[in-house]
């Protein structure tokens, strides 16, 4: 990549510039412009949807004003100005074309508030024409001068800026959780934007993007002493600090359903729902390598035995009418059972084969489920209704908030097995058969029952959030397992950090918790989920927690205070 | 060797044995019942196969793209089905404008082969697209990354179409030339299964004798067996790869069209089942194989179209055609699990130590 | 002495090509022993043989008097044979010090459940197979390298690893192959001297693939030569160094007689 001479770095930039400009444009016309305007970031400034805009033009010209180090700057700035340009014309095409022909026959999304958010509703077609252009440019130039700032302070205010643009997105939480505390209200009065208008306000955004930027930029200059003073302290006060963090959290977790009201600890609970089946997921996936694309089948399974057991509603044959915590054993066997049954064909197989094969099942537990030749059993598409709920002590848990405590109860044992599992001579079997099977096979480890535990063990934490869902939802259907939970529960741990258990719980933060929060993610969201698949796969396969690294961290105060084997 | 085959076997393999005796032992019962109270007239029966031959044609165009690339790059072309969805939703804009403006009607022949052209260009459009930004970089990587890439591959793609064209389902327009049946006795088949079977048949001799004889093929043939020793014999390693996707887009992007004009609806989402019923044809005639595919695509298409009927109905399974991608799947399962290489393949090669 | 390992005429095939025909080695306990011969002569194969990677179409192999022919690698392995390999084959993203605990699996009772639950069993099992994994470490001197990822350590590090790992599941036979493969003449050297510790200090037997003569020469007890699937030599390394058929083997015809001429 070095040996591009002066020649071609102008056509380089262009190249970059049309594949920004065609981005941009499929972008628009797949109607993600419009629908993210909705939303403010900063309020009565700037939307999602422009943000949006704005950030494929740096992207690109970010991208070809890269060069080397010693690429002068000059030539850095107009690489960006070019890609900008181009990318601005390209989308500038898209309008007068629009003009000309009505294109709403063939792409649905190309209507006129489309075209009014791109000319930034200028009436005048050339006036907007020189603006797309005239703005790509100078937005590309600009971008092409981070180059030229020094790496921390292009870190900080990378963060400052991001987080900004979370806090914005974000603000219904923040809302939505402060409000109860009247001291806050001025303040998120300011912050914010005034009623009606959601996004941070200009101050707000302001204060967050300074705050941020000093706080990531000392961190970085000065962090590692403070690090090193911390790790200095005596073994006592390290424990104790250690402590107080968990303690704090727990405390946290505890009370969040009191401060978050009903519609979040409904998110909380998908997201915990997610956890739980990462974490399963993690252990077939992450710890073994075995590629399951049909991990909706334990689900399912969880769900659908839970369903049976406790129903009232007499649509079907079964009539157990069990209790859930006297059902809830029996699914999560139910889903083990189905994970080793479904495990012994797949034993010999590999990889892709594995991959499909398991899809298959998936496909076959749902398509049996939904069939009306086991409709008398199971419902059919009808499903099965009246499903119990938790109880405690005799009153029903069926509210977000009191769900709630049964879902974080089941994710911490998760959690807690997991972890467990983790550095014990099982999971060390798994990820040795992860890495080289014929070799684990020769170290002694039986590839058989290895397999099958692993299996086994994801299925029981499959099942486990199945049965809590079915009883959640009180009905289950078989619309409800179907290929894309496998694929989200894929993705949510690849994001995170396959085989890290904080990576499960980043990765259902982010691609179960932003879609519910965030309505406009919510509508693209299988398409962001490809992108973000080949985008991590291409540049951070490890996800964003790796495995290593979180050993690292923890092998590092190993050995400053524990000996051996912690 | 008894001593050896008893030191080999162990729960798992009785429990494998068992289940496919089993499924086997079902089958057959289920055919026998069925037969045997002949609820199915044999027009009827004859229907089920041509039926299951074209559908069968169509998944062996399709099943040649996967077996062409894992050949080629031993991965499974996940956004594959994409690639066949591109193609028939494109040509749909194009057949609706043919048909409004009458063109359709007039010249039907060439309003064919121009459906055709668009879809097999946009198909290869899209193939290679994915092959350049989503393949190549990961080409070293470790075998879990591409599947998953290949995986976000095929979401993007789904879903850009859905954002672009909007989810509904698009109806082709009705093809009056192939309107109608050839009918001699019992046997009876469409003009349009006639399409479908003969075009498939030309595309995939097309494809037989080019990889056979011509030097490109014998390229493709040598890069399937060693991507490195073939470099080194001055094959562009890079050239033949694309090369290898253009033509399995192509295929499927044929295909494309031969499926909308015998469903007549299109959708974003047409492309999920018909691929992994594709990449079982592929895997059941022999992954890597492309007679196999050819074979897989065919015995699939039939099995999936008489299955249900004969298997099920003596067993009283009502609505048996529910269940149809579950006997798909289920012989996937069988063939992976009792002939991995296929009812063509040839031995996967050892590994080495 | 009696044999440990004996192989019977043992036949390996791949279709039409016989990679190891009818080959018979009888090797003595606690000695080292070394195969050799031309690349493609059919050593790791054998090698696999034993292991149960392959199964030999014919002939039979039989440990420490009982027929391993049949056994899968893990079986075998529990029987007390562990290998290293001639392409490195740890488990890359694993660290150094985990690399090992795998290699203890064999020894190791502890279940997924006692895991689970803290058991008191489990947890004195696992601390003594870290202590265990740390001397292991420090036998094949990498003893402050126990966190790193396999992959991230230098080659020759990685090949004291492999060493260590197949140690740990203390086999009464050892099975080396090549290696010192990309080594410079000191660590050879040190290779050398390491191998000759194993054995003495170990009781362990060494059965090894060698391509550096000097090694093979040096330490070795008993060769046998190997040349497309048969043995065409077998002796202490002096009837082996004059011995023209093998000569041939590694050079060609008629360099035995441009040799001794």
């Amino acid at each position: 990549m070095e040996h591009e001479s002066n020649k071609t770095w102008w056509l380089q930039a262009i190249q970059t510039g049309l594949i920004g400009g065609i981005v941009a444009v499929l972008v628009s016309l797949i109607g993600m412009v419009e629908s993210f305007h909705e939303r403010d970031i900063i309020a009565g400034q700037i939307t999602m949807g422009e943000t949006l805009l704005l950030l494929l033009v740096v992207t690109f010209s970010y991208f070809s004003s890269r060069g080397t180090e010693d690429t002068p700057l000059p030539k850095r700035l107009a690489s960006g100005a070019l890609t900008g340009l181009i990318t601005g014309s390209l989308a500038a095409g898209l309008i007068l074309l629009g003009k000309a022909i009505n294109l709403r026959e063939v792409f649905v999304n190309a209507s006129p508030s489309l075209y009014k958010i791109l000319t930034f509703e200028n009436e005048n077609t050339t006036i907007a024409l020189m603006i797309l252009l005239v703005t790509g440019a100078v937005i590309g130039l600009l971008t092409a001068l981070v180059h030229v700032i020094p790496l921390t302070w292009r870190r900080a205010t990378i963060s400052g800026l991001t987080i900004a643009a979370l806090i914005a997105l974000l603000q219904d939480l923040l809302r939505i959780t402060l409000t109860p505390f009247p001291e806050f209200s001025k303040s998120i009065a300011w912050m914010f934007g005034s009623r009606g208008q959601e996004g941070l306000s200009v101050n707000g955004a302001l204060v967050v993007f300074i705050v941020v930027t000093a706080v990531n930029y000392f961190s970085a200059t000065r962090g590692d002493a403070v690090r090193g003073r911390v790790r200095a302290l005596p073994t006592g006060t390290q424990r104790a600090l250690r402590w107080t963090n968990w303690g704090l959290l727990g405390a946290f977790l505890l009370i969040w359903p009191q401060i978050a009201g009903p519609y979040l600890s409904e998110v909380s609970n998908s997201i915990g729902l997610f956890i739980l089946m990462g974490l399963g997921l993690n252990i077939v996936v992450g710890y073994a390598g075995l590629l399951d694309l049909g991990y909706v089948a334990f689900y399912a399974l969880g769900a659908y035995t839970m369903a049976v057991l406790t129903t009232i509603g007499g649509e079907i044959t079964a009539n157990f009418e069990l209790t859930f915590w006297q059902a809830l054993p029996l699914a999560i066997l139910g889903a083990v059972l189905a994970g080793v049954i479904l495990g012994i064909p797949v034993l010999k197989i590999r990889g892709d084969y594995l991959a499909i094969i398991t899809l298959g099942f998936g496909e076959i537990i749902r398509i049996m489920f939904l069939s009306d030749f086991l409709k008398p059993y199971l419902g059919g598409s009808f499903g099965i209704v009246e499903i119990a709920p938790p109880t405690l002590g005799g009153t029903p848990l069926n509210t977000p908030q009191t769900l709630y405590y049964v879902i974080l109860a089941g994710c911490l044992v998760a959690l807690f097995v997991a972890y467990r599992l983790r550095d014990s001579r099982i999971g060390r079997a798994w990820k040795a058969i992860r890495e080289d099977e014929d070799v684990a096979q020769a170290m002694g480890i039986n590839l058989t029952t290895t397999k099958l535990l692993a299996f086994a063990t994801g299925a029981a934490f499959g099942g486990l959030s199945g049965a809590i869902f079915a009883s959640k939802l009180s009905t289950v259907y078989p619309h409800s397992f179907v290929l894309l939970v496998s694929i989200n529960v894929l993705a949510l741990i690849i994001v995170g950090g396959m085989g890290s258990l904080p990576g499960v719980i980043v990765g259902a933060l982010l691609l179960v918790g932003l879609p519910e929060l965030l309505r406009e993610f919510s509508e693209f969201r299988l398409l962001i989920y490809g992108v973000l698949l080949i985008v991590m796969m291409l540049n951070k396969p490890e996800g964003f927690i790796p495995e290593a690294v979180h050993k690292r961290e923890l092998h590092e105060s190993d050995n400053v205070s524990t000996p051996a084997g912690a | 060797m008894m001593q050896r085959f008893l030191n080999r076997i162990n729960f798992t393999d009785i429990a494998l044995w068992v289940i496919g005796a089993a499924l086997v032992g079902l089958i057959v019962i289920g055919s026998f019942k069925t037969l045997a109270e002949g609820n199915y007239t044999t027009r009827q029966w004859l229907d089920f196969v041509v039926f299951g031959i074209a559908q069968g044609s169509i998944y062996a165009l399709i099943a040649l793209g996967y077996t062409l690339v894992y050949g080629i790059l031993r991965m499974i072309n996940f956004a594959h089905s994409e690639v066949f969805m591109g193609g028939a939703f494109t040509a749909y804009f194009a057949a609706d404008a043919m048909a409004k403006s009458g063109f359709l009607k007039a010249n039907t022949f060439i309003a064919i082969l121009i459906l055709f052209a668009i879809a097999m260009a946009t198909s290869v459009l899209i193939g290679v697209l994915v092959e350049r930004i989503a393949y190549r970089p990961l080409r070293r990587a470790p075998r879990l990354v591409p599947l998953i890439t290949a995986i976000g591959a095929s979401f993007f793609l789904q879903y850009t179409f859905k954002g672009l064209y909007g989810d509904q389902f698009k109806a082709y327009p009705e093809i009056a030339a192939l309107k109608g049946s050839y009918t001699l006795g019992d046997f009876n088949i469409t003009k349009i299964q006639v399409v479908v079977i003969v075009s498939a048949a030309l595309l995939m001799l097309g494809l037989y004798l080019y990889v056979q004889y011509t030097k490109v093929g014998k390229a493709m043939r040598a890069v399937s067996e060693d991507k490195d020793v073939a470099a080194l014999m001055g094959i562009d390693v890079d050239a033949i790869i694309v090369r290898t996707f253009v033509i399995g887009a192509a295929l499927a992007g044929a295909a494309g069209i031969l499926y909308a004009i015998t469903f007549r609806q299109v959708n974003f989402f047409m492309g999920f089942v018909p691929g992994i019923k594709a990449f079982t044809a592929a895997v059941l005639g022999g992954i890597g194989n492309i007679p196999g595919a050819m074979v897989g695509g065919i015995f699939l298409g039939l099995f999936e179209s008489v299955g249900p009927i004969l298997f099920l109905d003596g067993l009283d399974v009502p609505a048996p055609y529910q269940l149809k991608d579950v006997i798909a799947f289920t012989l996937l399962v069988l063939v992976l699990l009792f002939r991995p290489s296929g009812i063509l393949g040839e031995r996967l090669a050892q590994k080495k130590a | 002495m009696s044999n440990i390992l004996t192989a019977k005429t043992v036949t390996k095939r791949f279709g039409g090509l016989t990679a190891v025909n009818t080959l018979s080695i009888e090797i003595p306990e606690k000695s080292i022993y070394s195969v050799i011969g031309p690349n493609g002569a059919g050593k790791t194969t054998f090698f696999n043989c034993i292991t149960g990677f392959y199964q030999p179409e014919e002939g039979d192999i039989v440990f420490n008097e009982r027929s391993i022919l049949g056994l899968t690698s893990d079986q075998i392995s529990q029987r007390g044979i562990s290998r290293t390999y001639q392409n490195i084959r740890l488990f890359s993203n694993l660290t150094a010090l985990e690399n090992i605990l795998v290699g203890q699996h064999a020894l190791l009772k502890s279940t997924l459940f006692g895991s689970i639950f803290g058991m008191a069993g489990t947890k004195r099992e696992e601390a003594e197979a870290v202590i265990e994994a740390k001397r292991l470490l420090a036998f094949v001197s990498l003893a402050r390298k126990g966190d790193m990822l396999a992959k991230n350590l230098p080659y020759g590090d990685q090949r004291r690893l492999e060493i260590a790992r197949a140690l740990a599941s203390k086999p009464k036979l050892l099975l080396l192959d090549e290696p010192t493969a990309g080594m410079n003449p000191n660590e050879t050297e040190d290779m050398t001297k390491f191998i000759r510790r194993l054995r003495d200090e170990l009781g362990i037997t060494i059965l090894l693939i060698e391509h550096d003569m000097r090694v093979v020469m040096g330490i070795s007890e008993k060769i046998t030569v190997l040349d497309y699937g048969e043995k065409i030599a077998e002796g202490t390394p002096k009837d082996i160094q004059g011995n023209e058929r093998v000569i041939e083997a590694y050079l060609g015809r008629g360099s035995a007689a441009q040799i001794t001429a």
